[in-house]
C-alpha cells in the first residue's frame, strides 16, 4: 500500500456501457435467444394461418409482409426490457449505489444505458430476421430507411424503459408498464396487419401510437411502400425520442427517484 | 484544507428533519467517528457527502471539492462503503472491481485491485461469482470496491454490522494501516469499543444535530464521570436503589458524581448486613460518555 494520491479523473461511460452489454450477453439464452423463438411461433403460426387469406401488398405475401413486422416489434419490446430490467433490478437490489457513487455524468448515464439497450434490440433483430429467411425473403428497397428506423425505434424505447425504470419501485410496476402499454401499442401499430384493413376510426387511432410510426417506416425500407411517409414516420420517430431523451436527461441531472 | 467540510448542512424528508444545521470538518489523515442512535442522521449525512442524496441547505466539501458544483472531483476523492450489503449478482469479484475502477476512468487497473484482493483476503474468490459468496466475503468486497480508485477519503457506513469477530479484527487491522498510509476514514458504527479504540476524533448526532463533537480522549476525559460496579447477596436498600443504577444479571453500575459517593453507596449495604460479592470502580468507556450526552442532549 502506497500513501493516497490524487485520483486522476477519468470518465466512466465506457465501462458503464461494457457493463450494461455484458450485463444481458451473459444471459443471452434469456435476453436473445427466447425473443427470437417467441418471433419464430408468430411467424409460424401467423404466417401459416393467414397466409392463403390475407394480402396486403401485391406480389408480397404475407409471412413477407410479416417478417419486417415481428423484427421491428421485437427490436423494440427488448431495447425496453433491456433499459427498464436493468435500473428496476439495480433499484430493488441496491447495487445502482455503484453507478452512482462514481463520477458519472447524467450524459454519460444516459448514453451508456440507452446504446446498450439499442445493440440487445439489434441482436434480437438480427437474431429474428435470420430466422425469417426460413419462411420468407423480403425485399430490401430502401436499406438506409431499415437502419434509421431500427435505430431510432430501440432508442425511443431504450429512453421508455428507462423512464419506466427510474419510476418504478418494484418489478410490478415495470411489468404493469409492459403488459398494459407496451404490449397492446406494439400489437396495435400495425405488426400484423396494414392499418388500411381496419375501420376509419381505428386508422385515425392508430396515428396517435407512435409504434404504428416506427414498425410502418422500418416496413418502408423493406418494401418501398408503407401506409404513411416514411418522412412523416421519421418525424414522429424522431420527435418522440427527442422529447423523452430530453426529459430523461434533466431527471437524471436532478437525480429524480435515483439521488433522494 | 479539511478532507471533508460540512457546513450549516440540512434535509428533510417530509415532516421528518434529518439533519438540522450541521458543522463540522474532518482533516486530511484523521481517523473520524460519526456516532449516534438509528435515526440520528448519520447515514443521511454520508449520503450528502458521496452524492447519493441532495442536502436542502448548507454546502458539502471533499477534499476542497463541492459534491454538487464540482461533484467530479468531490467523488473521486472520495471511496463510500455503503451499509447494505449490495451487490450485482451477475459478475465475479474481479469484474466488479474492475467495473467500479472503470467508473472512475481507471481502465487498466488490475495490480492494485490483485494488491485490494491479496489485502482483504479475497485472493482465491477473485473468479468467484458475487451469488456464491458469505456475507463476509460480500463485506470485503464492498471494502475492495470502495478503495479501488485510490480515494484520499474513504467512509465506511457501519462496515462491520452483522459480521464475525475475525472479519471486524481483519477489516479494522485493515482500516489502521490505510489510515496510517495517509487516508482520512469516517467511521459509523454502533460497537463503540471499536470507534473508542480507533477514532481520534469524534462527532455525536442527535435528531440531526451535532450534539458532540471533540479527541476521543477529551470526551472521555471530560464527559463521564467514574463508575461503582456492585453485586450483593439479596436486595439493595430502597435509598441505594433510589440512585437509579444500571442493573445487569444482579450487578449495579452507580454512576457516581464523586468518588465521596461511594461510602453514601455501601453505608446502607454494610448497616443492612448484606454480603458484597463484587465490587469495583471503573473508568468510563465510550459507551458511558455516549449515554450521557444522549440523555442530555434535547431532542
Amino acid at each position: 500500500m502506497t500513501a493516497p494520491e490524487r485520483p486522476p479523473v477519468g470518465s466512466g461511460f465506457s465501462t458503464l456501457l461494457y457493463k450494461e452489454l455484458l450485463r444481458f450477453w451473459k444471459v443471452s439464452a434469456q435476453t436473445v435467444m427466447a425473443p427470437v423463438l417467441t418471433a419464430l411461433l408468430y411467424l409460424l403460426i401467423f404466417s401459416h394461418v393467414l397466409e392463403s387469406h390475407v394480402k396486403v401488398y401485391a406480389d408480397v405475401g404475407y409471412a413477407a409482409f410479416l417478417a419486417p413486422g415481428l423484427v421491428m416489434m421485437s427490436m423494440l419490446q427488448n431495447a425496453f426490457a433491456n433499459s427498464s430490467s436493468s435500473l428496476i433490478q439495480s433499484k430493488v437490489t441496491g447495487n445502482l449505489v455503484f453507478v452512482l457513487l462514481p463520477p458519472i455524468s447524467h450524459v454519460e448515464f444516459f448514453g451508456a444505458y440507452v446504446i446498450a439497450a439499442i445493440v440487445r434490440g439489434l441482436c434480437v433483430g438480427a437474431g429474428v430476421m435470420a430466422v425469417t429467411l426460413v419462411f420468407a425473403w423480403p425485399p430490401l428497397r430502401a436499406p438506409v430507411w431499415i437502419a434509421v428506423f431500427a435505430l431510432l425505434g430501440c432508442a425511443f424505447m431504450a429512453s421508455i424503459g428507462m423512464f419506466a425504470g427510474i419510476l418504478a419501485d418494484k418489478f410490478d410496476h415495470i411489468a404493469a408498464f409492459q403488459n398494459f402499454f407496451i404490449l397492446p401499442a406494439t400489437f396495435l401499430s400495425g405488426v400484423f396487419y396494414s392499418i388500411h384493413s381496419l375501420p376509419p376510426f381505428w386508422q385515425k387511432v392508430s396515428h396517435f401510437n407512435p409504434f404504428f410510426f416506427m414498425i410502418d417506416g422500418f416496413r418502408y425500407g423493406f418494401f418501398g411502400q408503407s401506409d404513411v411517409s416514411p418522412w412523416l414516420s421519421l418525424a414522429v420517430v424522431g420527435a418522440s425520442f427527442a422529447v423523452t431523451a430530453l426529459a430523461l436527461l434533466v431527471m437524471l441531472e436532478r437525480g429524480y427517484k435515483l439521488r433522494h | 484544507m479539511p478532507a471533508i467540510e460540512v457546513r450549516q448542512l440540512s434535509k428533510r424528508y417530509g415532516a421528518l428533519v434529518a439533519l438540522d444545521g450541521v458543522d463540522l470538518s474532518v482533516e486530511g489523515g484523521e481517523f473520524f467517528g460519526l456516532l449516534g442512535p438509528n435515526g440520528a442522521g448519520k447515514t443521511t449525512l454520508i449520503s450528502v457527502i458521496a452524492g447519493l442524496t441532495r442536502a436542502d441547505a448548507g454546502r458539502v466539501c471533499v477534499m476542497g471539492h463541492d459534491v454538487v458544483s464540482d461533484y467530479r472531483l468531490a467523488r473521486s476523492n472520495l471511496g463510500v462503503v455503503p451499509q447494505e450489503l449490495v451487490f450485482d449478482p451477475f459478475f465475479t469479484v474481479r469484474e466488479t472491481l474492475r467495473f467500479q475502477s472503470g467508473y472512475f476512468g481507471l481502465h487498466r487497473n488490475d495490480a492494485w485491485i490483485d494488491e485490494i484482493l491479496a489485502n482483504l483476503g479475497l485472493e482465491d474468490k477473485a473468479n468467484a461469482n458475487m451469488r456464491s459468496l458469505s456475507g463476509g466475503m460480500k463485506r470485503r468486497v464492498l471494502v475492495a470496491q470502495a478503495l479501488v480508485h485510490r480515494p484520499p477519503v474513504i467512509v465506511l457506513d457501519e462496515p462491520t454490522a452483522g459480521v464475525d469477530v475475525e472479519l471486524r479484527q481483519t477489516l479494522w487491522k485493515f482500516v489502521a494501516r490505510l489510515n496510517r498510509d495517509g487516508h482520512t476514514i469516517v467511521l459509523t458504527t454502533h460497537y463503540l469499543e471499536e470507534a473508542e479504540a480507533l477514532c481520534g476524533r469524534i462527532a455525536m448526532l442527535k435528531a440531526g444535530r451535532v450534539v458532540a463533537l471533540a479527541p476521543t480522549a477529551d470526551l472521555l476525559k471530560h464527559h463521564a464521570s467514574a463508575y461503582l460496579r456492585l453485586k450483593v447477596a439479596g436486595a439493595l436498600p430502597a435509598e441505594v436503589l433510589a440512585l437509579s443504577p444500571r442493573e445487569s444479571a444482579g450487578t449495579y453500575r452507580f454512576r457516581l458524581a464523586g468518588f465521596d459517593q461511594v461510602e453514601s453507596i455501601l453505608a446502607p449495604v454494610r448497616t443492612r448486613g448484606l454480603h458484597i460479592e463484587d465490587l469495583a470502580i471503573e473508568s468510563p468507556d465510550l459507551e458511558d460518555v455516549f449515554v450521557q450526552i444522549m440523555e442530555g442532549a434535547a431532542a
